[in-house]
């Protein structure tokens, strides 16, 4: 658990972060929304101290960090930086075990450690272990940036627009594997972005922040639905919100029983894919499939109640 | 006029065109020519007679000297593929070098040891609108690192070959050196000495003293401007302005003369060059440790390394390609100013310049003005060969 606790930093007497206090659940991602100069990126890196707090606290898992070496807390938590960051004279395999040779893991664990890794991020060690960074392509990159950041098992992993300079079908994907990882490892994550989109697919909890004041902490559902100032829902954007809602739900969750015509759509899609699909097929229902199998239907009529302003 | 109008003929050869640069080189090469090929001196000091280039070697010899003049003459001022620009390039400056050995020995008169034959002005110019040539030609061709190391091993091989088979003995350049062998080897040592040990102390001291005023911002301004002052006084001045101080210390801090310090001599020559060689390398390690891309820094620092290890493992190897520029810029200028170096006792090659100067005897201060040549020469294309070969790793950031 993260606990920020009534934190201000100010540069020359302004305040760049206002009094902010935000709690991180473990094992869930926290992704902090706000446009360039909100203080987002600053409120980040004063969880790693990268940046000091002039007043105010964070405690990890209950200990205040403020008593702690910066190196030794940042070498806990996975650290991933927009244009990924990579040291470009040192190859894949040395980057990633950046963090385990700091920690003096031996040889061989390092080494297995860094397979592991790459294979999970889909890079072949054999084929890539000994590339240097500009060798790779963007998508590839920033794999390696995460691999890099996750190498010595860290319970928290910050990131800062990682997914800023992808192009939009290398992010997708990027945002799936993060997905996937954040399940299977239980990682607590606390990622930065300006993106709205980003965040309502990524976070279980969003942070709006406006000039260092965080102005709402909710889950999606909430943001979306009750946004707690007109900035918020500016943010979001008023004419998205019925689909940026559809988005946070899978088909699964709403099949219904019956028959549809066409060509089925994957259990696994969200509703507002199955929505875009129902609209633009001029279909009043779509049949379901899982594993092959038609499993069910989704309407029209349905979705457009579940797309409607929460009460 | 229309662009059809403008084009080339497509049947002429692309060869057969005018190369901008090869038009200079011939224009040098054509007053080489003309020029007198050679010096003759009944001795060392009197003035000396020119001799044209068709007198200077028996018939056949001048007759294979001016074809293969004609035949690098043209593919210089056509566009022939560089490489074939550097091939003839090379052959020419052969053919030049190996015949200017073979002038001296057809001009000077049998028995004759006071009689000197030296290069005259249109040999000169031949070598170098060639030279210019082969430089071109390497440019073009983008030669790797390695390759261009192995050509310049290549040519010393050459050059080597060439004295050491005793084909230029004849040349007063030669016969100069043959009186003076000893001293030429200690003055050599003398200055390699010098020009070697103020670059590695400046090294020392340089780099270290970059490294502070990178991290520590105010400083940099202060010790910059300093060592700015530093570099403008001249050189001969600075020379000059040590002998007090240094003597002073010699005299009154036990030991000092013990270890060689003196007001004349080794000391203050080290002392100068040392002061010259640090603004390249220390503004050199500020340049390149704050090039080094941002991302990583803080990437270094997100994950925890220390303020050693992000120095060690990130920032000095980033760098490092701009701090050895520093040091190839100041290696090179301190073989060539630690000729000056022997005004104040210093020894190096500077002292066969200097006593030329003093006797009019142009041979002598060729004897030492060319080895700091070659040297300076050499020295720049290895370290450049190497500052290429450090930033090739990690070009893109």
């Amino acid at each position: 658990m993260i606990e920020i606790d009534d934190i201000t930093k100010t540069y020359n007497g302004q305040a760049v972060v206002d009094q902010v206090t935000l709690t991180i659940q473990p094992h869930t991602i926290c992704v902090v929304v706000g446009t360039s100069g909100s203080g987002k990126t600053t409120l980040m890196r004063m969880i790693n101290k990268l940046v000091e707090p002039t007043s105010g606290s964070v405690r990890i898992d209950g200990e205040d960090i403020a008593g702690l070496p910066a190196y030794e807390l940042r070498r806990r938590m996975g650290y991933v930086i927009q244009g990924h960051g990579l040291f470009p004279h040192r190859s894949v395999g040395q980057n990633i075990a950046t963090v385990p040779k700091l920690l003096g893991w031996t040889k061989a664990k390092t080494r297995d450690r860094v397979d592991e890794l790459m294979t999970l991020f889909q890079l072949d060690p054999a084929e890539f272990r000994d590339r240097l960074p500009h060798e790779l392509s963007g998508g590839q990159q920033q794999r390696v940036g995460v691999a890099r950041a996750l190498a010595a098992k860290p319970n928290i992993l910050l990131m800062d627009e990682p997914y800023g300079a992808l192009d939009p079908v290398i992010r997708a994907k990027a945002q799936e594997d993060l997905l996937n990882i954040q399940r299977q490892f239980g990682t607590t994550i606390v990622l930065v972005t300006h993106d709205m989109e980003e965040a309502i697919h990524l976070g279980h909890t969003i942070a709006v922040m406006d000039q260092g004041k965080l102005l709402q902490a909710a889950s999606p559902a909430e943001i979306i639905g009750k946004p707690a100032t007109p900035f918020v829902a500016e943010l979001i954007g008023t004419s998205e919100r019925p689909f940026r809602l559809l988005s946070l739900f899978k088909v699964a969750d709403h099949i219904e029983p019956g028959e549809a015509e066409g060509k089925p759509i994957e259990a696994s899609a969200s509703l507002r894919d199955a929505y875009a699909e129902l609209l633009w097929s001029g279909r009043p229902d779509l049949p379901v499939q899982r594993d092959g199998q038609v499993v069910g239907r989704v309407t029209l009529d349905a979705l457009a109640r579940l797309a409607a302003r929460p009460q | 006029m229309s662009i059809a109008e403008l084009a080339p003929v497509s049947s002429r050869p692309a060869w057969l065109a005018l190369d901008k640069l090869g038009v200079l080189i011939a224009l040098i090469a054509a007053a080489g020519a003309a020029l007198p090929f050679a010096l003759f001196r009944a001795n060392r000091i009197v003035p000396g007679d020119t001799v044209a280039l068709a007198q200077a070697l028996p018939g056949s010899l001048a007759m294979a000297l001016a074809l293969s003049l004609l035949a690098g003459f043209a593919v210089a001022l056509l566009r022939f593929p560089a490489l074939t620009k550097l091939l003839v390039g090379f052959v020419v400056l052969g053919v030049l070098f190996v015949l200017m050995g073979q002038s001296a020995a057809f001009l000077t008169p049998p028995d004759d040891t006071f009689a000197r034959v030296a290069p005259g002005a249109g040999f000169w110019l031949l070598a170098f609108a060639f030279a210019l040539l082969v430089t071109d030609a390497l440019t073009r061709l983008r030669l790797a690192p390695l390759w261009r190391l192995a050509i310049l091993a290549a040519v010393l091989a050459a050059m080597a070959l060439l004295l050491w088979s005793g084909g230029w003995n004849q040349l007063s350049l030669l016969k100069e050196y043959a009186n003076r062998a000893p001293a030429f080897w200690a003055e050599a040592r003398a200055h390699l000495v010098l020009a070697f040990g103020s670059v590695a102390i400046a090294t020392v001291v340089g780099v270290p003293l970059g490294i502070l005023c990178y991290k520590v911002r105010p400083l940099r301004a202060g010790v910059l401007n300093v060592l700015n002052i530093v570099q403008t006084i001249p050189s001969i001045a600075l020379f000059g302005l040590l002998i007090a101080p240094l003597a002073w210390i010699a005299a009154n801090v036990p030991g000092a003369s013990a270890i060689g310090i003196s007001g004349i001599g080794t000391a203050p020559a080290l002392v100068a060059l040392f002061a010259y060689s640090l603004l390249p390398i220390v503004s050199n390690t500020v340049v390149g440790l704050n090039n080094v891309s941002p991302a990583a820094i803080d990437a270094a620092r997100g994950m925890g390394m220390t303020v050693w290890q992000r120095l060690v493992a990130v920032e000095l190897p980033l760098g490092f390609p701009v701090i050895l520029t520093g040091i190839r810029i100041v290696l090179v200028q301190n073989i060539g100013l630690t000729t000056i170096a022997a005004l104040i006792g210093g020894g190096g090659f500077g002292v066969f310049v200097f006593q030329g100067i003093g006797q009019t005897a142009m041979d002598l201060v060729l004897l030492g003005a060319v080895p700091t040549v070659v040297l300076a020469f050499v020295a720049a294309v290895v370290l450049d060969a190497m500052v290429e070969m450090t930033s090739r790793e990690g070009k893109r950031p």
